[in-house]
């Protein structure tokens, strides 16, 4: 019989923090993007394509960190294309972003075919190794939950801090939000409406690039078709779950680490068919998305900002 | 001055929309993707060639192409009928699933029917259970103001997921395969051009088309919604009912993809396999745009896309180019469709 | 040199318009100059050329003297202009003190924001200029004249040195306008140039030194405000004697068509916006609504229209509770409703003007059976109300976007007036019309009226209201404050209600 300890219990604690990285690190780049006005769908194929790049890079160099450094880059080149079809172009903002997510699918499998031959996943590649704490991990109770973790876990709240600093402590933070919620007024004010939301659009593609990083390069050694399993987009649901605020998104995404989590734990107790298993996180985005009662105003109007 | 002549383009571009800048926006992207072959060592001419004269080249090609274009025009005038009350259903793959599993039962459990009874009931569970998929996403935007572009997406990987169980468990066949077991005979959507996988699915999408064209143009549904999709405001207070509305578009969209799905059961796999969708909802939205989100154009683009998969493959197995460079040239145009004043500065340009 | 501002030949042109047409404009240092002209004028389109906004087409800008090209508001606001814009310029989760030092915020350690020094700054400012503000409140918690006043001291923080207001009495009460009044000559106390842009005569002959009249897009003249006269100006504006007064027929039997009873209902932020309305129309009469925008008004037409929840209170159609019906049936039953904002309630854009024409009709009128559209009564009907209605236009598939906002509001006013409604609801229906349009609406709604209509008419607009209004209500905080009839109602006596006076003499609450 499967007891409730086996399901909740240390490990899966650790591993929902694990699982819950990506999600933060999409989902504070979906932030960005959004308080700069612009909606960015296509985080999904971002993490995608810079996870595959990352593990290239690592395959080539035999650096993981490398790698990393390589996924953000990568990252934040799709979020200039996004930024230049939506901000410059004036496009359609969900178009532009799924047209990244269906060019990321195409490309990372088109790849992976052509450097390793299979159209599954790729070779291992070196990838970062987990770091322990000392005095943290000798804690009760808490200390195996995180004492041992990738770094790039315990960067997650850093950048989560750095974030929320730059947002509302900073007088860039103070543009980025203005130029969201009134970009005339903003441009009045003498700040460079477009430089703003080219900026935001990019970190929001590196922040993703990070995310997408920490999937091939940490939690796994390689690359595998299709790995970021929609994760781009429960992470926009962790930001409307935040109310698009830094530390609200971290208690979102952590949320959502917790249902992949155990999901994992489920599929290997077995004690249920693996399909109704691997369905608990979008259930769960949806739920959420039903649950988050009134209206969550987004900080931002969509439009495309037009200079006479 | 610069300013004024350029929103007088805008202006200009908007009524002769035609055809000019998407035909443009494939060009660019046949061309990027080329850059792309190139680069990864593959000849572009011999893949592009490869690759239409497997879509076009004989009998058995343009069967395929159009077999292969079958469930992109109900996936890609899916995302239309909802695009024009104002709403992104990027879950039609998922109705497609749901309703070509809802038709492989009823081809399986309701036999001993006639056929000219048993085929009409089997498509209207297809489309009745792509529908109902398609109205969760709807419910949960008028009740909940849940963002459909997420919950459809979502519901698509619960929907995979949930006919990926259903195939493996309770309605599994005997034997290694993740499928059902085969449908009645009288259930079978007959092959209308034989030894390609041709069937009567084609003719359905064709009437298809021809009663989107008409409830946009001439009915009232099709006015009230297209009203709610150009200015929900004013559509209110004429006194069109908003929710009513996005529940009938989710509603109609997600019946048309599952009758998408039921006719590709139906006509070609006869039983429902898991895995069997290589992303033909994702190829409808890249042709609903590139269409101009315009039933008759949705037509000629899923023809291009069929021709893009049935030639892809035959280049695949000549050229061995991986087929995954199709879904790139779809991301391509969905890109570059997305930005309709890009297209036109390089026509301007191109035209010095 | 003694000329703040001097602007050369200034020619802008828009697709279809000439706004500016050669226009010579100067204004000296220290003085209150008023930029006088209707809408459509081209006032606001010569202020944002000189702000940077717009690029003249022809002409040079001097500013003390020197020829600039100001490519940018940035720009503008080193050259020490501010312009203080009718929709403000405020980021709405913003404070106050953040607003105004946007762009230019004081930073310690680099990057860090220094609010202390910010707040000190700006109260610095605040005591000056003597403008009080609570400079730790977000924006949007701020009444309307308070954040005038926002937007004044942050154009006088950057160092402004001429102002540029455009309109700023629009959104304010008779006491708020005093108010600024009161600061703008404290500005043209400390040397500050300013220049005020309006239509309403009374108070550009209250406030200005000397008055620059626009119309069409073209200079009339520059007079000097003492020797002005009220008739003059709006002579010079408009080119001929304006009319005052509507011949109406007279009224018989009048009975009540809408009767409103404790209406209570809540703004989009959740607070009540409307508190208890009682009030009633009568067949045969036009009830204008006057009243300061932002009272209620825009709440009020909702909810008659079925647009916004009701929380208490009935409304009542020639007895029939109406209450709780939707939108679609109120059409139904007759009402007709001219909305405040075309754009956004009143047209669709992208429809042509036909398929404009049927809106409200689609299931009635213009249906075929249950599923179709009947389109030869549609084609017939739009041929008629674009001949009835003079809507010009190309033809009756042209999109309507690419009608003048004049015949695009005839579009609305023959639709709904042909459907012969007991009831019309007109919010603000002449605004951002030309005068010929405006002229026009105006005799359509007394002619309603004159062949039995209830017309509700909701204007910002007092001469409007004075014009056209059997009976004047005025509206406060969400509540009727008073209902007379208008012959016996004074203009003082409804400004002084509009601003939450009394009738007695008394100003209501505090503000």
């Amino acid at each position: 019989m499967v007891e409730l300890l086996d399901v909740i219990n240390v490990g899966i604690l650790a591993a929902a923090i694990r699982m819950a990285t990506p999600i933060v690190y999409a989902a504070l780049g979906g932030m960005f993007s959004e308080r700069v006005g612009v909606v960015n769908i296509g985080m999904e194929g971002i993490m995608l394509t810079s996870a595959l790049g990352g593990v290239i890079v690592s395959y080539y160099t035999g650096n993981p960190w490398l790698g990393v450094v390589a996924a953000v880059a990568i990252g934040g080149l799709m979020g200039l294309v996004h930024a230049v079809v939506t901000v410059r172009y004036a496009g359609n903002q969900i178009v532009s972003g799924t047209g990244l997510n269906v060019l990321a699918m195409g490309f990372t499998a088109y790849m992976s075919q052509i450097l390793w031959g299979s159209r599954g996943a790729s070779e291992s590649v070196a990838s970062i190794e987990d770091i322990t704490i000392p005095i943290l991990s000798d804690v009760p109770v808490i200390g195996p939950i995180v004492g041992t973790h990738s770094p790039l876990v315990y960067l997650m709240p850093v950048v989560t801090a750095i974030c929320y600093v730059v947002l509302f402590r900073t007088p860039l933070g103070l543009h980025i939000r203005a130029v969201g919620e009134h970009p005339t007024a903003a441009e009045t004010a003498g700040i460079d409406v477009v430089r703003i939301k080219y900026m935001g659009v990019i970190v929001s593609g590196m922040l993703s690039g990070l995310g997408g990083a920490f999937l091939s390069l940490s939690h796994l050694n390689l690359f595998a078709r299709g790995m970021t399993g929609g994760r781009g987009f429960i992470a926009l649901a962790a930001l409307i779950f935040g109310k698009w605020m830094p530390f609200g998104v971290l208690e979102a995404g952590l949320l959502f680490g917790f249902a992949d989590a155990l999901q994992m734990r489920l599929q290997s107790l077995g004690i249920l068919p693996p399909q109704i298993i691997l369905m608990i996180p979008y259930v769960l985005t949806v739920a959420v998305l039903a649950g988050v009662v009134g209206r969550a105003k987004p900080p931002s109007d969509y439009k495309p900002y037009q200079r006479e | 001055m610069k300013g004024a002549a350029r929103r007088a383009l805008r202006g200009a571009g908007r009524s002769s929309e035609g055809a000019v800048f998407q035909v443009a926006a494939i060009l660019l992207a046949f061309t990027v993707g080329a850059l792309v072959l190139y680069v990864s060592g593959y000849n572009p001419a011999s893949a592009y060639v490869a690759m239409l004269g497997g879509a076009f080249g004989d009998v058995y090609g343009v069967g395929q192409t159009l077999t292969q274009a079958t469930p992109i025009v109900f996936t890609s005038i899916a995302f239309l009928v909802s695009s024009k009350a104002g709403l992104f259903n990027i879950g039609a793959e998922g109705q497609f699933l749901v309703g070509a599993f809802a038709s492989a039962l009823a081809g399986i459990y309701l036999a001993g029917l006639p056929w000219a009874l048993h085929i009409p009931l089997a498509l209207l569970v297809g489309a009745a259970a792509g529908g109902a998929w398609g109205l969760i996403a709807a419910v949960l935007k008028t009740r909940f103001d849940a963002h459909e572009v997420i919950t459809t997406m979502m519901l698509t990987y619960v929907a995979d997921y949930l006919t990926g169980y259903l195939s493996n468990y309770p309605f599994k066949a005997p034997g290694w395969v993740s499928q059902t077991v085969k449908i009645g005979a009288s259930a079978e959507l007959p092959r209308i051009l034989p030894p390609t996988q041709l069937s009567a699915g084609i003719l359905v999408a064709l009437a298809l088309v021809a009663s989107t064209a008409y409830l946009l143009r001439k009915t009232i549904l099709g006015f009230e919604l297209r009203a709610i999709g150009l200015n929900p405001s004013a559509a209110e207070s004429a006194g069109i009912n908003i929710n009513r509305g996005v529940m009938a578009a989710m509603l109609l969209s997600g019946a048309i993809a599952g009758l998408g799905g039921a006719c590709e059961i139906l006509g070609v796999h006869r039983r429902f396999i898991e895995g069997f969708s290589p992303g033909y909802g994702w190829d409808g939205l890249a042709v609903a745009l590139v269409g101009g989100l315009n039933p008759v154009g949705s037509l000629l683009a899923a023809i291009l896309f069929g021709a893009l998969r049935s030639g892809g493959m035959i280049m695949t197995r000549s050229t061995k180019v991986p087929l995954d460079i199709v879904i790139i040239l779809q991301g391509l145009v969905i890109v570059f469709v997305a930005a309709p004043t890009f297209m036109k500065s390089l026509l301007r340009r191109g035209r010095r | 040199m003694t000329t703040a501002v001097q602007m050369q030949g200034i020619t802008k042109v828009f697709p279809g318009v000439v706004a500016n047409d050669h226009i010579d404009f100067s204004v000296e240092k220290g003085e209150i100059h008023g930029l006088l002209g209707e809408n459509g004028a081209g006032k606001t389109v010569l202020m944002s050329v000189l702000y940077g906004l717009y690029r003249p087409d022809e002409g040079r800008i001097l500013v003390d003297g020197r020829e600039v090209r100001v490519g940018s508001p940035a720009h503008a606001m080193r050259l020490g202009i501010g312009m203080v814009h009718q929709h403000f310029m405020l980021v709405p989760s913003l404070t106050v003190m953040e607003n105004i030092t946007l762009g230019r915020e004081p930073v310690s350690n680099g990057f860090m924001l220094d609010r202390v020094r910010m707040q000190r700054d700006v109260r610095e400012f605040c005591d000056r200029y003597k403008l009080d503000v609570d400079l730790a409140a977000p924006v949007y918690t701020l009444p309307v004249g308070v954040q005038q006043r926002v937007e004044i001291l942050k154009a006088l923080y950057r160092g402004a040195a001429i102002l540029v207001l455009d309109e700023p009495t629009a959104v304010l009460t008779p006491v708020e306008v005093e108010g600024l009044f009161t600061a703008v000559r404290a500005l043209r106390a400390e040397g500050k140039t300013v220049i005020f842009i309006s239509h309403k005569l009374r108070e550009v002959l209250a406030i200005c030194d000397r008055i620059t009249v626009l119309k069409r897009g073209r200079v009339v003249d520059i007079v000097v405000a003492g020797d002005a006269s009220e008739d003059r100006l709006a002579e010079m504006m408009v080119g001929r004697k304006i009319v005052h007064e509507f011949k109406k027929g007279d009224a018989p039997d009048q009975k009540p068509v809408l009767t409103v009873k404790g209406l209570a209902s809540l703004s989009d932020r959740g607070l009540p916006a409307l508190r208890g309305i009682d009030l009633e129309v009568r067949s045969h009469e036009i009830m204008g609504l006057a009243g300061v925008e932002g009272n209620g008004q825009t709440e009020l037409v909702e909810a008659l229209m079925g647009l916004r929840k009701i929380t208490e209170g009935t409304v009542t159609l020639d007895g029939v509770d109406i209450t709780g019906a939707t939108p679609l049936e109120r059409i139904r039953m007759g009402v007709a409703h001219i909305p405040e904002d075309r754009y956004k309630r009143g047209v669709i854009p992208d429809f042509s003007v036909m398929e404009n024409l049927i809106l409200c009709g689609q299931r009635d009128r213009f249906a075929a059976n249950r599923v179709a559209l009947d389109f030869d009564e549609a084609s017939t009907c739009s041929e008629e109300l674009m001949s009835d209605y003079q809507i010009q236009a190309p033809g009756r598939d042209t999109p309507l976007r690419n009608l003048s906002g004049g015949n695009q509001q005839r579009v609305v006013v023959g639709r709904e007036f042909s459907r012969d409604p007991r009831l019309v609801v007109a919010a603000q229906p002449t605004r951002g019309l030309d005068v010929g349009a405006t002229e026009y609406v105006r005799v359509k709604l007394v002619e309603m009226r004159d062949k039995g209509g209830a017309v509700l008419l909701i204007s910002a607009d007092l001469d409007e209201i004075w014009a056209l209004s059997d009976r004047i209500a005025v509206i406060y905080e969400g509540r009727i404050v008073a209902v007379e009839r208008a012959d016996e109602a004074t203009e003082q006596e409804i400004g002084l209600l509009m601003a939450g006076g009394r009738k007695d003499g008394e100003v209501e609450g505090g503000r």
